[in-house]
């Protein structure tokens, strides 16, 4: 369904495009260390050059994670993170910064718990532009997708090196924003991706959609964000970044003078790398 | 409520049980599943496929289990005449392996040589460990730590038995974090890689899957109540923690009226306390694991941890067909603490010279409680799901009793 409506992520998208370079997607966990370390993250990352902000929704139980991310959520949790919280957060953010896409990405069961119409309510008056929900696949979709997509949020689908082009229209059907291309079999922040064989994945789904495709998992240093997001739209770095606030807390698991500058640096090391890429 | 026509068509096409069930797992994992399906959908209907296990059943697990009229519980409870399906005469000594027998002939006719399995009480972990050696397979059991030590002896099993034992360390440490562990497995290894899970849970087709493995617990009731007494028992009783071996029992008798249902979870030290595992009498409906069912969880939609002196109860969920079973009220959900089992535990023991597994005292001490108030003619049917030998030396330092001096 490519019902083409103008969007932030969309608006992003093509400024790249324009640019004629690849995009930067950050992830970073919401309240990780703490609720207000986290917003001075997520307010630095754009001017540290991230194009689009994947913001984390903790969660106790997060099975398609690795150790770096299911330890983010468990410090979030930890210092009393909760979706309505999360969703602050965006509301916060948004007052400075109307253009960044922000896109809420976790596990269903907070969403379901905190009730899908009123979920979908609050993220949007929040000014969160999609939802990237690891546990829905295209059979659930009556559960989130097809409510998010009416009330106005883009839906973007993980599509999977086992996602052969059987299946691939399916998953594809009711995406939007952009298509999330997971690189490798396994969990986040695990093994490193191939890039010929990322690049051939990425234009295999481009032969099934007009969206741009964003590659992530397992993309940790600026190198291999430049050689993975050379063959993609967009390349999403996740677990490198929450591994930096883990290194930089204190012995109690506080944030430090570090904290924020070590993200920031990273972000800036990923995007000067992703940005020297000229199409 | 408007009683069904019947209660075992379940599930929908969609893996829906009311609303419970469906398939919220990972994209990565889809086509797997919905592979998975296909194969035992045709499985299904193969003559040669049951043929199979119908010798393995007989051969290798020792089936049918006996049904035990339990004359010395029953005089002394001094109501209903008791009976103990003994599933814990199973080799391997617990109704598992009737579900992991079903669950490897399948992964043998998908040329899956890899399994893969969760455990909590490591019943289940022994069961894939056996049949696993049995068929020569590669097989890999996710354990949380905290069950690691406390069941001590049924590790030892499977390490024997040629399985790799992987104690795992995040989260709460228990049955909750292997399955998460096992998924991170799965989803990382799919391509030789067979998810055997445990118990009538997980994403569609395995509630449904285990449940038909293990309803020749009941199917064996009804024929053997029939020739013992003439007719079917007037009630059913079983512990619940995923739920499988009380799904087995339950699911030939759904559409008998005349029978009670019950089912039995784990209070832990109390529903009041917060320490329980009882996801129906203290849970809401939410997703996790693949599934949508009752969970035990706080206002924020996080998972809390269960607990439960019984290792193999001591999870924060419980299989979707239970939690539909319980909301059109077919089935009635009780629950028992650990003091409760613990004190069943040795009752039986004693009286029948039958040691029990700390899950299946949860249902004995149901038992205890219900029988003596039935007339003398009505039949019970408890299921013995496993043994205890396992839990002697966690009962033991429970009791303050060496088991040397």
């Amino acid at each position: 369904m490519t019902t083409q409506v103008t969007t932030r992520i969309s608006t992003r998208f093509a400024a790249l495009k324009e640019e004629g370079r690849p995009g930067l997607v950050t992830f970073v966990t919401a309240g990780d260390p703490d609720g207000e370390t986290s917003l001075a993250i997520l307010k630095a990352l754009p001017g540290a050059g991230a194009d689009v902000i994947e913001l984390g929704i903790p969660f106790t139980d997060p099975m398609a994670d690795g150790p770096a991310i299911q330890a983010a959520g468990l410090r979030a949790l930890k210092a009393g993170q909760t979706l309505a919280k999360t969703i602050e957060m965006v509301r916060v953010f948004r007052t400075e910064d109307t253009t960044t896409p922000v896109v809420l990405m976790g596990y269903f069961n907070p969403i379901y718990v905190y009730g899908v119409d009123r979920f979908l309510t609050d993220a949007r008056a929040a000014g969160v532009d999609g939802l990237i929900v690891v546990d829905l696949p295209p059979e659930e979709d009556d559960e989130l997708c097809l409510p998010a997509l009416n009330a106005g949020l883009d839906f973007i689908r993980l599509a999977t090196p086992t996602t052969d082009d059987k299946r691939l229209p399916t998953v594809l059907e009711h995406t939007a924003g952009f298509v999330y291309y997971v690189s490798i079999t396994g969990i986040t922040g695990s093994a490193t991706p191939d890039a010929d064989l990322v690049a051939a994945a990425v234009a295999r789904i481009k032969s099934h959609t007009d969206l741009p495709v964003a590659v992530g998992f397992g993309v940790r240093t600026p190198e291999q964000a430049k050689a993975i997001a050379a063959g993609a739209d967009a390349v999403v770095v996740g677990s490198a970044l929450v591994e930096v606030v883990r290194r930089t807390l204190d012995a109690e698991g506080h944030a430090t003078a570090n904290t924020l500058p070590g993200v920031e640096a990273l972000v800036s090391e990923l995007a000067e790398a992703v940005r020297s890429i000229k199409r | 409520m408007t009683a069904l026509n019947s209660y075992r068509t379940g599930p929908d096409f969609r893996g829906h049980f009311g609303i419970h069930g469906g398939r919220f797992v990972a994209e990565t994992l889809m086509p797997l599943i919905l592979e998975l399906e296909q194969a035992y959908e045709a499985a299904k209907v193969d003559p040669a496929y049951h043929a199979e296990m119908a010798g393995y059943l007989t051969h290798y697990v020792g089936r049918p289990s006996p049904l035990y009229f339990a004359e010395r519980l029953t005089d002394h409870l001094g109501g209903a005449k008791v009976y103990l399906k003994r599933e814990e005469l199973n080799h391997t000594g617990s109704h598992k392996v009737n579900n992991v027998l079903g669950q490897i002939l399948l992964a043998r006719r998908m040329g899956k040589e890899r399994i893969i399995a969760e455990t909590g009480a490591g019943q289940h972990g022994v069961a894939t460990a056996t049949m696993c050696a049995r068929f020569g397979l590669k097989c890999v059991v996710y354990m949380g730590a905290v069950d690691v030590e406390r069941q001590a002896p049924n590790v030892f099993r499977m390490k024997m038995l040629g399985a790799e034992v992987v104690a795992v360390q995040s989260g709460s440490r228990t049955l909750k974090d292997a399955m998460n562990e096992a998924l991170r497995d799965w989803v990382t290894n799919v391509h030789d890689t067979f998810y055997c899970i445990g118990t009538v849970a997980g994403p569609h087709p395995y509630p449904a899957m285990v449940r038909d493995f293990q309803s020749i617990i009941g199917r064996e009731t009804r024929e053997q109540m029939q020739e013992m007494e003439g007719r079917l028992p007037d009630s059913l009783i079983a512990c619940v923690g995923g739920g499988s071996n009380a799904m087995g029992l339950f699911h030939p008798f759904l559409d008998d009226p005349t029978v009670e249902i019950f089912g039995v979870e784990a209070a832990g030290r109390g529903l009041d306390t917060h320490e329980h595992a009882a996801s129906i009498a203290g849970g809401r409906p939410g997703v996790l694991h693949g599934n949508r069912t009752y969970l035990l969880m706080d206002g924020d939609g996080q998972i809390t941890e269960a607990h439960s002196i019984s290792a193999g109860l001591d999870y924060p969920g419980i299989g979707p067909e239970h939690s539909w079973l319980n909301d059109v009220g077919r089935v009635t959900y009780l629950s028992c603490t650990d003091q409760e089992a613990l004190d069943a535990f040795q009752l039986l023991t004693r009286l029948e010279g039958i040691i029990p597994a700390l899950e299946s005292a949860h249902a004995i001490a149901k038992v205890v409680e219900l029988a003596p108030k039935l007339p003398k003619d009505h039949l019970m049917v408890v299921n013995l799901s496993g043994r205890g030998d396992k839990d002697v030396p966690q009962v033991a330092e429970i009791l303050g009793t060496s088991l040397g001096a």
